[in-house]
């Protein structure tokens, strides 16, 4: 068994703010989805989900507002997962909410060092 | 002379007073000292009312006698010296009379200091049950073997045991300090759980045995409450769960000890009180900025005190379900996710996860998988329950699962 590290990205400016019950709605498909993983017993870290704003650190010291804002994607969250391999991993991220307003979830394996 | 009835269960929970109070008078390196003088009292009070009846005020009576074998004791004994008179601020006049303190403040303070030194994370968790069955509750090492489907032998050595490694870790019979409670605090409440389990799911025959380790917890954990330093949400969380539990534990059980199922109980055996106390230190729960794991298994519980089957209530529950397996992962946790998803939404969307799951080995496992193929795919439904049939260790479980097979044979 592995950590492998689920990113979440969305165009979040194109999904239209729902309703109260719609929002509700999603918040339950998040927890039934990760319930889902929690009852397989590989859920290793639920995570936690990444505010808006951010900066970006380059070299020589230059400090830029980011994400990447030409990028219409931006990294929502990220919960890590326990599988055998990157297959299996892929398929715990099957049915994700994410997916449903048009965003992705990039699968990778965490090297333990 | 009127003929008082005894009241039941008078030697086990007053022996657990008296042991409390002299053992933190002695303290760990002389608890057997407190042990034999709390039974040297109740051995003379059972000879003694035999003959002469009754007593007028009964507790009163094994109290004078206690301190008196205490006092003899410590008078003949290098402990007055050596142990408890550095602790007594009295000047050297003489003869010193010792005060021993059965006041009921001084039981309730004794018993809780008494728990937090018995569920001390040195000694495994069976050693820290037993202790507390042992000490804080007053069962016998016979009762205790009974519960444990255990001997004589193995329990009189795991006490043994436990008693000297606290000898040895100097443990103190004492209240942690504030800034350790909490975690303490945690160890305790795992005992107390775990203590209320044994009662719940034991596999012993004697219901009545296991009926008062389900109370002596929820006493217990009622100390905790009762005090202000050690009445933290946790603590009223795990007592709610407890109330919930025990308020069905009628109704769980058939004539012949047989588990009758949460579907097919009698919901008028349901003890309504035991529920409004649940409900209440639910409430008491609800503050704080933390969830802990009881106060999920709580919430759980409380919805299942409600007796409509509707999808909503199903659903509470499965969200509940939802974030406790994320707190703490357990196989029963994730099948009974799995059914409340079955009742919340339909038996397709619950095979689709069971099937995820593979808890192979676990005959709860096919039980679930038995009755969600159930009016879905008969051939399949039959393999689990047969699988799970094979896999069943009580007898009771074994009836269970004979039972909805010989319905689902039927239902042709």
């Amino acid at each position: 068994m592995k950590d492998f590290l689920f990113l979440y990205r969305a165009d979040y400016k194109a999904a239209p703010a729902g309703s109260p019950e719609e929002m509700q709605n999603m918040m339950k498909k998040w927890m039934d989805w990760i319930g889902s993983i929690a009852a397989q017993n590989k859920l290793t870290d639920r995570g936690h989900p990444l505010g808006g704003e951010g900066k970006v650190l380059r070299p020589d010291n230059v400090v830029t507002d980011g994400p990447y804002t030409e990028i219409k994607e931006l990294l929502g969250g990220y919960t890590i997962v326990k599988a055998e391999s990157l297959d299996e991993a892929v398929s715990l991220a099957h049915g994700c909410p994410i997916l449903e307003v048009g965003g992705n979830v990039e699968v990778r394996p965490i090297n333990q060092m | 002379m009127e003929q008082q009835e005894i009241i039941p269960h008078l030697f086990r929970t007053e022996y657990s007073k008296v042991v409390a109070v002299l053992g933190k008078l002695f303290g760990f390196e002389h608890i057997e000292v407190a042990e034999d003088i709390a039974s040297d009292t109740f051995l003379l009070a059972a000879e003694t009312w035999g003959i002469k009846g009754l007593p007028d005020n009964p507790a009163a009576w094994l109290y004078t006698v206690a301190k008196n074998k205490a006092k003899d004791h410590l008078k003949r004994n290098n402990i007055f010296s050596d142990k408890v008179k550095p602790g007594i601020q009295q000047a050297e006049t003489g003869f010193h009379e010792i005060e021993i303190d059965l006041s009921g403040k001084n039981i309730a303070d004794s018993q809780l200091q008494m728990m937090f030194a018995i569920c001390h994370p040195s000694i495994p968790p069976e050693a820290q049950i037993g202790l507390s069955l042992r000490i804080l509750c007053g069962f016998g090492i016979e009762e205790i073997a009974d519960a444990f489907l255990s001997n004589k032998e193995t329990i009189n050595k795991r006490l043994f045991r436990a008693k000297e490694k606290l000898r040895q870790e100097r443990v103190k019979i004492e209240l942690p300090k504030s800034s350790e409670i909490d975690a303490r605090l945690g160890a305790v409440l795992t005992t107390l759980y775990l203590l209320f389990n044994e009662g719940y799911y034991s596999l012993s025959q004697n219901t009545t045995l296991r009926k008062d380790l389900c109370l002596e917890a929820m006493r217990l954990n009622y100390l905790l409450t009762d005090n202000p330093g050690t009445n933290t949400p946790p603590a009223n969380a795990l007592l709610s769960l407890m109330c919930f539990h025990a308020s069905r534990f009628d109704a769980r059980l058939g004539q012949n000890g047989e588990v009758i199922l949460y579907d097919e109980q009698d919901t008028a055996l349901w003890d309504e009180a035991l529920i409004k106390q649940g409900e209440l230190y639910l409430n008491k729960a609800a503050t704080g900025d933390k969830i802990s794991k009881y106060h999920l298994e709580a919430g759980i519980a409380y919805w299942h005190t409600k007796k409509d089957d509707s999808p909503q209530k199903w659903e509470n529950i499965l969200q509940l379900y939802n974030q406790l397996l994320q707190v703490e992962y357990s196989p029963m946790a994730a099948l009974n996710r799995t059914y409340a998803l079955a009742k919340a939404r339909d038996k397709a969307a619950a095979i689709t996860e069971a099937e995820k799951l593979q808890l192979t080995g676990n005959h709860l496992y096919y039980s679930l998988l038995g009755y969600l193929y159930t009016g879905v795919d008969r051939q399949k439904a039959l393999a689990h329950l047969n699988t799970a049939l094979k896999l069943a260790k009580s007898k009771a479980d074994k009836e269970t699962i004979g039972k909805r097979l010989r319905k689902l044979n039927a239902d042709s």
